[in-house]
Parts: structure tokens; C-alpha cells; sequence
């Protein structure tokens, strides 16, 4: 009996540093996705290098494709953009730029001085779109399927490991 | 002095920016249901502040977002899911209950029922501890005479 005055607050203690060291090694910026699983939400934009294009991601139906939400303003998009660069040169899927709510200049500039990896970019000027897409920590990258379902989201940028060991296999298995 | 005359304007300042509108012509009733919905809502840029709090890019486009579907005629339940729809349960500041938010709701009331079951438990034990034997007792008379005779191998 006096062994129990000891274990029960050993063991409340335990379970509680348990709790506490996962929630550590958790990123509370990455929340759970509704959109995995759901088709794209639709929409129809301007490109940011000619306004009298558009896209529509219903034009990339048949194809496995990356949707990268970038902007000049964003610091953390500068640290992904070699990957990208790089990734397009082995052109494993096409990827779609999602330009939130940059100055069309600015973007243009931007892909000019660090390489352009984007088959295109949709200009989204006032961010509606990125809102429909949940986008709320640029760059977000969305893996989408042949029949247009969102099968992965990359909240902030991507890390060589999260492109190694999630998002390339993720697109063999797709079929890329 | 000169310190606490900065702090104050500054304060100032702060109040005199809250207080500006975000929109040109402020709709009374559009705004009360705006401040009820944004206040309900997390922003998931700041996250520990609401859509009505935060001062991020994105709270204030999803205010606009609100205000734009309170004129469009859309039923605070429908903005709520429309919110839910593209964030997920993690925007709501009353996430609903399902498997996957039972132990965040469940989880506090378990732990007081563990914590009031426990206390109980401890107060039972003192009380029993606390029952003396009787003065006539034979449990008494044997301690008695336990404390009475001395172990001789003991050097006190």
C-alpha cells in the first residue's frame, strides 16, 4: 500500500512526460487537411506571365500534378524553390505555380532571378483561391491525382526528406 | 516621465488604429454577426488568436470572406462550414463532438472524476486512521504493555 503513494504520482508523471515529449516533436502548424482525399476545388485564374491565359486545374485531368503556392513576398518559399528547380528539371510531374497574392511584376521578377520551375503560374491576386485551397502558411504544395483528388498537402516548404520519402513515392504509386 | 508619455501615446495609437474600420461604410448588423462568427473562429496563421483578434493578412480576407457571404444572405452555420470545409475542426474554437475530439472533451471530466476518486479515497483512509482504540479496550491494554517492556537488546 505505502508502494502505491509512490507509483501512482511516478506513473501520472510518466504519462503526462509522455504526453508532453510527443507534443514536442509535433509541428502545431500542421493541421490535419480536409482536403485530402476531395477533388480539387475548381477554379479559373489568369497567368501570371500572360493575363490573356488562363487555368483551370480541370486542364490537368489525366496528368498527376504538383499545385506549389509561392509568392515573391515569401521568405520560407526562397528555401524550397532549388528543390522545385531542380525537381523540374528531372520532370517527374509537372508543377502548377499558385502565385497568392503578390504584384504580377514582383512575381515575374522573382522566377527570373531564382529559375522557374512552373509549367505555369495562376495569378491569384486577391488570395480567394488560396482560401478556397485552405491555404494559410505559403508555400503549401498539393499533390493532385489523374482524376483531380488531392492526395497530399506540403505545409510549408518542402524538405528534401518530406520529398524523398512522402511525395516521390506518393507519385510512383499515382502512376506519375 | 518621458518613457510613460511614450507608452501612453503609443497605447493611443494602438486604440486609434483598432478603432479604424476595415470596410468604407460599416453595416451595423453585418458587423455584429461578423464579431460573433470571427470570434468563434481560430486564425490559423496566430494561432491562439481568433478570425476578430488577429491582425494577420489572411484573418482579415477571411473577415472580408464573412462579410461578403453575410451579404450574400448565408446562415452563420453555413459560413461556419464553409470555414470547416477548407481548415478543417481545428478553425473552430467549439470543435464539435466525434471520435476524433472525444478525449479533448471527455478527456477534463475523466481527469476529475480520477482526481475526485483518489481524493476520496485518501480522506476514507485518514478517517479510519483516526479511530483511536477505546480506553477499555484490549487493543489498548496490549499496547500498553507492548510500550512497557523494553527489549533488552535495545541500549536507549
Amino acid at each position: 500500500m505505502k508502494a502505491l503513494k509512490f507509483v501512482i504520482p511516478l506513473a501520472v508523471f510518466a504519462l503526462l512526460a509522455a504526453f508532453l515529449a510527443v507534443g514536442l516533436t509535433r509541428d502545431p502548424r500542421q493541421i490535419p487537411s480536409p482536403f485530402i482525399g476531395k477533388a480539387a476545388p475548381a477554379f479559373r485564374l489568369e497567368q501570371l506571365h500572360d493575363e490573356k491565359l488562363a487555368f483551370a486545374p480541370a486542364d490537368m485531368r489525366g496528368k498527376v500534378w504538383l499545385l506549389n503556392v509561392w509568392a515573391s513576398w515569401c521568405v520560407s518559399c526562397r528555401v524550397e524553390h532549388p528543390l522545385l528547380v531542380e525537381m523540374s528539371k528531372s520532370h517527374v510531374v509537372p508543377i502548377i505555380g499558385l502565385n497568392y497574392k503578390d504584384k504580377r511584376d514582383d512575381g515575374v521578377q522573382w522566377l527570373a532571378r531564382f529559375g522557374n520551375p512552373y509549367s505555369l503560374s495562376a495569378f491569384d491576386v486577391d488570395g480567394k483561391v488560396g482560401i478556397d485551397y485552405g491555404v494559410y502558411g505559403v508555400p503549401e504544395t498539393f499533390v493532385i491525382d489523374k482524376e483531380g483528388v488531392i492526395r497530399y498537402k506540403q505545409i510549408g516548404p518542402i524538405t528534401p526528406e518530406a520529398l524523398d520519402k512522402t511525395i516521390l513515392p506518393l507519385l510512383k504509386t499515382l502512376g506519375a | 516621465m518621458r518613457l510613460l508619455v511614450a507608452i501612453v501615446a503609443f497605447g493611443l495609437a494602438g486604440l486609434a488604429f483598432g478603432q479604424a474600420s476595415e470596410v468604407a461604410h460599416p453595416d451595423a448588423a453585418v458587423e455584429g454577426r461578423l464579431k460573433g462568427l470571427a470570434e468563434e473562429l481560430r486564425c490559423l496563421v496566430c494561432q491562439n488568436q481568433t478570425i476578430a483578434d488577429s491582425n494577420a493578412p489572411l484573418a482579415l480576407d477571411l473577415r472580408n470572406q464573412i462579410r461578403t457571404q453575410i451579404a450574400e444572405g448565408r446562415s452563420d452555420s453555413q459560413i461556419r462550414e464553409y470555414m470547416v470545409d477548407r481548415y478543417g475542426d481545428f478553425v473552430l474554437y467549439r470543435p464539435p463532438f466525434k471520435a476524433s475530439t472525444a478525449l479533448l472533451w471527455a478527456g477534463p471530466f475523466a481527469l476529475l472524476l480520477f482526481g475526485a476518486g483518489i481524493a476520496i479515497a485518501i480522506m476514507r483512509r485518514r478517517g479510519r486512521a483516526r479511530s483511536v482504540p477505546r480506553e477499555d479496550s484490549k487493543a489498548r491494554a496490549e499496547v500498553a504493555s507492548l510500550l512497557e517492556t523494553r527489549d533488552p537488546a535495545r541500549r536507549d
